[in-house]
């Protein structure tokens, strides 16, 4: 099951690299939220309510529902261009995820460790490399957001696969770090849209020696 | 206390946001650096005694919580000057009050933590509230570097979270059920060195964008160039510490390991690309504050120089930074001066100092000769203890090219002070410059004789905290 669900995990990553609207990504990251959730649920060793309430926190309410509803917020509200407009063509994006993936999985395989199941450090990686990809190909300002989040989940694969160490009160604090990380680029996403006349990083190539 | 001291300071930024009023803002302030002084000496008085379970002060962090709550009075002070200056909105004002307490407090707690996550969470809090700061002139270029700054850090914390989920892999292996430092330099010799090699990477690089160090130093600069000088001041000094503290206590758990070696290339080669990039930068730069946030990236290449050499070099690491976050915020209050005067950043517009303002000038120019590293400056004992360091672990190319880059440097920093000093500035009119009373660089004078008698004279008790601080570190 778990296989199934992180499979479709990577599988929206390269729909990420071809979708070419603003609300398209939207979707995918709510999706890749409740994803998440999937994993995280049959992961779960001992299902205590607490353990159980906080992944449903972390998942369904915040990477599912809060952040992708606040992206979407702030993407009617400036009226963004719904085309994503990125550097490169669609098809090279796509090219380019599948060897992230493929080398993400080469990278694992070539780790002589038994501790960690391949297939979430696999997943992990090719989401980490697939979010700094995004942030470096696209234009707009609140792709760079979602690159972020996508960055993220990737982080939340990882930690599941190496079951956090971390005591509930660290974790409550990471996880309200990043929601308001997000929140906060999600607010001046919004005033660059309110400042400038677009939401493009051409526009801030002003601070510079 | 530190349970105390936290929610103290929360209540004391709520009450600053809320407040409207000049006097209590005075009242206020007094309230946290009087709360400020009372954590750092309870501190130091309960030396190892763990309190709420996650915050221990060893020798380091009693170390930076003196220098914090020696800084931020004047960084308060000048806020004041500041705003009576520069009238904003009672409301920006009190957000900026707000924000600059939780950062001093979040700073405060981050140097205490004993935990890796709890450091975590601390240092990505340090993020948050300096943003605020950075945007508080609301235009297009603080936006700027407001989101760089956010979007840079953020990228760089997550970077430090996935570094301290490599150590949980390896803690794992290991039984080990938590991450307290303790805890990890005691198991440290029988944690797996692939993971910790990996960790260390990811742990370093994210930890070099709050220390301002190759390669993440990019968003810091801009964040100290944007920032008003109060915040720029606190952001140049006692922030670049918590980078430092965080990339150090895990250098520490290393130390135990047959990894010990190659961190040690990893931190080398980071210090010698910070000083070069620092050097190329100070040629060309021609806004005054970047440049003093350029020398801050030249100053921690020292730092980790030493830090990499070992030897006298660790207890000249912690030394030169003590000394450098003297020295840096006496130069960015100076700076507030120099704009009200000449109303620019840029070196083409101010000249002339010491004819507008003499004891700034004279402010000016001592600093200079401090933050340079020339006698009597005691960074000058820390630079040349980091570069004995240097000679006598073997690293002498190293040495000559650092040598020589700090030469490029000093000229570089001099020719534009100089300037300021002395050239006559083009097309300034000098008709509607406010004389600035001597009072306002008092706190300069004392942070830079500060720093001679430090470096100069270290007291026997800052001395044996330095020396317990890196008595864990191999000789």
């Amino acid at each position: 099951m778990t296989n199934i669900l992180l499979i479709t995990y990577t599988i929206s990553l390269i729909y990420i690299a071809m979708a070419n609207r603003m609300l398209t990504y939207i979707r995918i990251i709510a999706f890749q939220g409740l994803l998440l959730f999937g994993i995280a649920f049959v992961e779960l060793i001992e299902i205590n309510l607490l353990n159980l309430v906080f992944v449903l926190l972390e998942t369904i309410i915040i990477k599912a529902v809060a952040i992708p509803y606040f992206l979407k917020y702030i993407l009617d509200r400036n009226r963004i261009t719904r085309e994503a407009e990125p550097y490169v063509s669609n098809f090279v994006s796509v090219v380019v995820v599948t060897l992230i993936v493929l080398g993400s999985f080469f990278l694992a395989n070539s780790v002589q460790d038994t501790s960690v199941r391949k297939i979430f450090f696999i997943v992990a990686l090719s989401a980490l490399f697939t979010g700094l990809y995004i942030i470096i190909t696209r234009r707009k300002i609140l792709t760079h957001v979602m690159g972020f989040m996508i960055i993220e989940n990737g982080v939340f694969v990882l930690s599941l696969a190496v079951g956090s160490e971390m005591p509930m009160l660290v974790n409550t604090g990471i996880l309200l770090d990043i929601f308001v990380s997000v929140i906060l680029l999600g607010i001046f996403a919004d005033k660059i849209g309110d400042v400038f006349e677009e939401q493009d990083v051409e526009q801030l190539k002003n601070l510079k020696d | 206390m530190i349970g105390i001291y936290l929610s103290g300071s929360l209540i004391i930024s709520l009450c600053f946001y809320f407040a409207r009023n000049h006097l209590i803002n005075v009242i206020l302030a007094w309230a946290f650096i009087i709360l400020q002084t009372a954590l750092a000496v309870y501190e130091y008085n309960h030396p190892d005694i763990t309190q709420l379970e996650y915050f221990t002060p060893d020798a380091l962090a009693v170390i930076f919580l003196g220098v914090i709550s020696i800084v931020c009075i004047p960084a308060f002070y000048h806020t004041f000057i500041y705003f009576t200056k520069h009238p904003y909105k009672p409301r920006e004002q009190g957000l900026f009050y707000a924000a600059m307490v939780i950062l001093t407090a979040s700073i405060s707690a981050a140097y205490l933590s004993n935990h890796l996550g709890i450091t975590w969470v601390f240092v990505e809090l340090t993020t948050l509230s300096a943003s605020t700061l950075i945007y508080h002139r609301r235009n297009k270029l603080t936006l700027e570097g407001t989101w760089k700054y956010i979007f840079i850090c953020s990228i760089s914390i997550t970077l430090v979270f996935i570094g301290i989920l490599f150590v949980t892999v390896t803690v794992q292996q290991q039984g080990i059920d938590n991450l307290f430092y303790r805890n990890l330099s005691l198991h440290a010799p029988d944690l797996s060195p692939f993971w910790l090699k990996l960790a260390f990477l990811f742990i370093f690089t994210g930890f070099t964008a709050k220390a301002g160090l190759v390669p993440m130093y990019t968003a810091g600069i801009d964040a100290k160039d944007k920032a008003p000088y109060p915040a720029g001041a606190l952001l140049a000094s006692v922030l670049m510490n918590v980078g430092f503290i965080g990339i150090f206590r895990f250098y520490e758990i290393t130390s135990h390991t047959v990894i010990y070696a190659w961190t040690n290339k990893i931190v080398l080669i980071s210090a010698v690309l910070s000083v070069f990039v620092a050097t190329v930068y100070m040629l060309r730069v021609k806004n005054i504050k970047r440049m003093m946030a350029y020398s801050g990236l030249e100053h921690m290449g020292i730092v980790m120089l030493g830090l990499a050499s070992g030897g006298i070099g660790y207890y000249a690491a912690i030394l030169h930074l003590i000394l450098h976050s003297f020295a840096k915020p006496a130069l960015f209050f100076q700076f507030g001066q120099i704009y009200r005067t000449y109303g620019s950043k840029s070196v083409y517009d101010v000249g002339q100092y010491f004819k507008y303002n003499i004891t700034g000038a004279v402010v000016l120019m001592i600093s200079y000769f401090i933050i340079t590293a020339m006698p009597p400056s005691g960074m000058f004992v820390s630079e040349f203890l980091i570069f004995r360091s240097l000679f006598e672990s073997g690293l002498l190319w190293v040495l000559i090219l650092v040598m020589l880059l700090l030469t490029v440097i000093i000229w570089a920093f001099g020719k534009n002070v100089f300037k300021m000093l002395f050239i006559k500035p083009v097309n300034f009119d000098d008709s509607h410059v406010e004389p600035v009373p001597f009072s306002e660089s008092l706190s300069q004078f004392i942070l830079l004789a500060l720093v001679i008698y430090v470096g100069l004279n270290p007291p026997a008790e800052l001395v044996q905290l330095i020396n317990s601080a890196i008595s864990t570190l191999p000789r």
